[in-house]
């Protein structure tokens, strides 16, 4: 709630803050928050300039304790900007928080320095803290947000790495199938797959488990479903490399890939593809 | 109440189911196509799937029944262009429809009835 003595105090701190601007930026921008943020000093009193500008435009309209505030969502994407510069470095830590608190040092002094009126001294000072605490709570906020947004751009990357659909030959397709598959991974390597055959209009279709560390019956449950709906479209799946190790694995577990035609390495399993297609590989005298 | 063309291509029947089909449309295109089969004397049955997003579990029944009573009169059908998204929700449904013959497309199938019938061959079992 802002009453009278509030919009006072709010009034007399933006002009100290205007007054003693030049001062603030310069002490600021020697800060370590801005030195290990800035790459050089004059990008070190730029920032500091834009930062003292939104958070004199947040107390000037009365809402230095919300972070959504107007002044400090013009910040918004400089502080993403300086937040992922510290990604780059060593994440936001409790070490970036406690410097954005150091931010306080300065402005505190100065307030004080400035010989205000009595009865506005305190409130004054409440004020600025209130508002650097805000600050810092944006600074982390955007941190966080840019590393949330990191986060779910590389695990967009995995899963297209994860699934590429590799084209053999004329009708043959394989799938190279690498690491743990989680039922979401599984799922789009299912659908790029069946998608590639329709595309390819591929009679063959090869998942290759190599790169499969573990299979267990979650694994094999979605590897015949795959299997059983590129049958649906007319194609057929063989599963490929199946190392001796999975096999008593899947042996144990009692997985049965039932009519699912099975093969040891990948190379198996484009001969019997090309048999499948009714081509053969024959072998020239006088090669190399 | 739509209707499905039944197609005589020398022996093969084709058929393209180009819209969804009500129950009742289903079972009516059922016996229309079984007793075509008989009055054409055709070798082999060819329903094209390409066009449709959804296939229900009725549909997917039907298309199995009508190849097991297709297959009484000695004639195979083949189930052609079947998209990834219904393969996979008839797979995850349990409708994996065994025995029913499949091909990718409208010529692959056609080659699968030639009179001779080709090694080539997709066999759900």
């Amino acid at each position: 709630m802002t009453t009278t003595s509030d919009r006072k105090t709010a009034a007399v701190v933006c002009d100290f803050l205007d007054a003693q601007r030049e001062t603030i930026v310069a002490q600021w921008a020697e800060s370590p928050f801005f030195r290990s943020v800035a790459q050089d000093p004059d990008q070190a009193v730029g920032d500091s300039t834009e930062i003292l500008r939104g958070l004199r435009k947040a107390v000037a309209a009365g809402d230095s304790d919300s972070p959504a505030a107007e002044g400090f969502s013009d910040l918004r994407s400089l502080l993403t900007a300086l937040a992922a510069q510290l990604d780059g470095n060593e994440g936001v830590s409790a070490r970036t928080a406690v410097e954005v608190s150091e931010l306080k040092d300065p402005l505190l002094r100065l307030w004080l320095e400035s010989e205000q009126d009595g009865e506005l001294v305190v409130p004054g000072a409440l004020l600025l803290s209130g508002a650097v605490d805000t600050l810092r709570l944006v600074l982390v906020e955007s941190a966080l947000a840019a590393a949330k947004e990191t986060l779910a751009i590389q695990r967009d990357q995995l899963t297209e790495l994860s699934t590429p659909v590799i084209k053999l030959w004329d009708g043959v397709l394989a799938i190279p199938l690498i690491g743990t598959l989680d039922s979401m991974r599984s799922q789009v390597a299912t659908e790029s797959l069946l998608q590639s055959i329709m595309t390819h209009q591929a009679k063959v279709a090869i998942l290759d488990i190599t790169g499969v560390p573990t299979v267990d019956t979650m694994v094999a449950q979605h590897l015949l479903k795959t299997a059983m709906a590129a049958r649906l479209m007319g194609a057929e799946c063989v599963i490929s490399g199946i190392r001796p190790q999975i096999a008593n694995t899947m042996v144990q577990l009692g997985i049965d890939l039932g009519e699912v035609a099975t093969r040891a390495r990948l190379a198996d399993a484009l001969a019997y593809a090309l048999n499948r297609l009714g081509l053969q590989i024959e072998s020239q005298p006088g090669a190399v | 109440m739509p209707s499905v063309p039944i197609v005589n291509l020398n022996g093969v029947l084709l058929v393209t189911i180009q819209e969804e089909l009500l129950d009742q449309s289903v079972s009516e295109f059922e016996s229309e196509l079984t007793e075509k089969v008989v009055d054409t004397r055709a070798r082999g049955v060819l329903i094209d799937v390409s066009v449709l997003d959804i296939i229900d579990s009725f549909l997917a029944r039907t298309l199995h029944d009508i190849a097991a009573i297709t297959s009484l009169m000695a004639a195979r059908t083949v189930v052609v262009g079947m998209r990834p998204a219904v393969a996979i929700t008839l797979v995850e449904l349990g409708l994996t429809l065994p025995g029913l013959l499949t091909a990718l497309s409208v010529e692959e199938g056609l080659a699968l009835l030639a009179p001779p019938p080709g090694p080539a061959r997709t066999a759900l079992r």
